[in-house]
């Protein structure tokens, strides 16, 4: 059964806008999946009604084992720009009112976890681009979430440090058991990362193409990763036509 | 050596204005009823220092009240803003019109309701009216400008309204609270003054009314004395907002580190 399924969901915006349409999808626990499609096709939206931050006009979220726990990354780092790595890390853990020594606990592990031990009281405007980053999927996994949704958090980024944030999700993905579902518009980010490839439509968005990609890709380059690549613009082209 | 020059070039400036200003009366022969020397304005401070420092503390102590008066009632408003749409709508329209209502034309009005047994109560009271506004506009634009995607995510972590309004909202706001306190804090001091002036004779005992008197009896250099002190007030004010608003912002927020660098 699926951790999360979304069937026929539409959601207009006040201005009008019908930002999705008919919009349905399963995503598998344990499954790390992409939802790839042009700017503006409605990828956020579908990510925003997942996490419940919005609720959709037509159709219906559902989560068949009830309500994971959510961890939501942002295309932007979105820290508090007054309080350290630690404390942004723990936010949380804050908001459940976790005693403060445990919370401090678990977001040191979690920020060691991400690469940033040692950083702990830095602030954000002390750190790169891709370290802020780290903070926000640190503070994502504080709270040891089931389903783990990313909203292009590495667009802003440059390629190096994307594809070793890529990395990271990867090992963090399969040392958890986590179940992802991450927004992308970068086909090679959606080839080389997830099992499975769900492609929109411009907006009205819907899934155009449900891409399976089981064999294993270690390498960005490998003729498997290109040639996943490969079928995923065609699928693209296909459906943005 | 910038750090040199901001200091020792205002002096120099400062100097050479008020050596020219004795100079130009003791050439000319002013009448000290017209125009009084630096010098004259010095013994009049000190021939008057006592009483001066009296007036001095009366309008601090005025001011200061006012001030914290604001801010309490400033920030409370904001934050009962930033709760209820509906409680802005209807509210600040009115805290417009206090705010582009002449003080000096609803002073006497206060002056009598208050009732001139307490005069103290009325001036804080007008003066708190003048230094309002910019901390609720401060506050208000403050709270309001939490990052959207932070809210989210406290929503999605089952934040309550008092968690993101602590954690997220206030903190948000500071930068602009201390903006607006900045500007509060002089107009208290012309809130008091200009309260001072409404009070009139013998209740009032500030630096204001000061003035006022010596300028009745043409004691034109204990007037400029009275003047002078205002003015190190205001600048007391000024610069105890700006240390405070550097010791908050400094770590974090780019006004502040851009001063520091």
């Amino acid at each position: 059964m699926s951790l999360l399924s979304l069937s026929r969901v539409a959601k207009r915006f006040a201005n009008g806008t019908q930002a999705l349409r008919d919009l349905s999808f399963t995503v598998a626990p344990g499954e790390f999946v992409s939802l790839l499609g042009p700017s503006g096709c409605g990828k956020s939206t579908a990510l925003r009604l997942a996490a419940g931050l919005l609720a959709p006009d037509a159709g219906k979220v559902d989560f068949p084992h009830g309500k994971p726990q959510i961890g939501f990354v942002f295309q932007e780092p979105t820290l508090m720009p007054w309080a350290d790595a630690l404390t942004n890390a723990r936010f949380p853990l804050d908001l459940k009112s976790m005693p403060r020594r445990e919370a401090d606990v678990r977001a040191r592990a979690v920020l060691a976890r991400v690469g940033l031990a040692g950083f702990e009281h830095a602030l954000p405007r002390e750190l790169s681009g891709g370290m802020k980053m780290r903070v926000s999927l640190a503070r994502a996994l504080v709270a040891e979430p089931k389903l783990l949704l990313l909203d292009e958090p590495f667009a802003a980024l440059d390629e190096i440090t994307r594809n070793r944030l890529g990395d990271d999700l990867l090992r963090l993905w399969r040392e958890d058991g986590l179940t992802i579902l991450f927004v992308t518009h970068s086909v090679s980010e959606s080839s080389y990362l997830s099992q499975r490839v769900l492609v929109m439509t411009p907006r009205p968005g819907r899934i155009a193409a449900d891409i399976a990609l089981p064999h294993s890709r270690d390498d960005r380059l490998s003729a498997v990763t290109v040639e996943a690549q490969r079928t995923i613009s065609a699928e693209l082209n296909q459906a943005t036509a | 050596m910038k750090r040199l020059t901001d200091i020792a070039f205002p002096l120099l400036l400062a100097a050479l204005v008020l050596g020219g200003w004795e100079a130009a009366i003791a050439h000319w022969q002013v009448p000290q009823y017209v125009m009084p020397a630096p010098s004259a304005i010095a013994r009049a401070f000190c021939a008057n220092f006592t009483s001066l420092m009296e007036s001095l503390f009366s309008t601090l102590s005025v001011t200061l009240q006012a001030f914290f008066a604001a801010c309490v009632l400033g920030v409370a408003a904001a934050i009962g803003f930033s709760q209820s749409r509906l409680l802005e709508r209807t509210l600040y329209p009115y805290a417009v019109i206090l705010q582009v209502t002449p003080v000096v034309a609803i002073a006497p009005l206060i002056m009598i309701w208050v009732g001139f047994e307490h005069i103290n109560l009325a001036l804080v009271i007008i003066a708190t009216i003048v230094a309002f506004f910019p901390i609720l506009a401060g506050a208000t634009l403050g709270l309001k400008s939490a990052d959207f995607n932070l809210l989210d995510l406290a929503r999605l972590h089952g934040a309550s309204r008092l968690q993101i309004l602590w954690r997220i909202r206030l903190p948000t706001a500071l930068p602009y609270l201390l903006s607006g306190m900045k500007t509060a804090g002089g107009l208290a001091l012309i809130g008091a003054v200009v309260a001072e002036f409404v009070a009139g004779s013998g209740t009032a005992t500030g630096l204001a009314w000061r003035i006022v008197e010596s300028g009745n009896r043409l004691e034109i250099a204990t007037l400029f004395a009275a003047l002078a002190l205002l003015a190190a007030a205001g600048v007391l004010i000024f610069a105890a907002l700006s240390l405070l608003e550097w010791a908050l912002l400094r770590r974090w927020h780019e006004s502040a580190i851009s001063q520091a660098a």
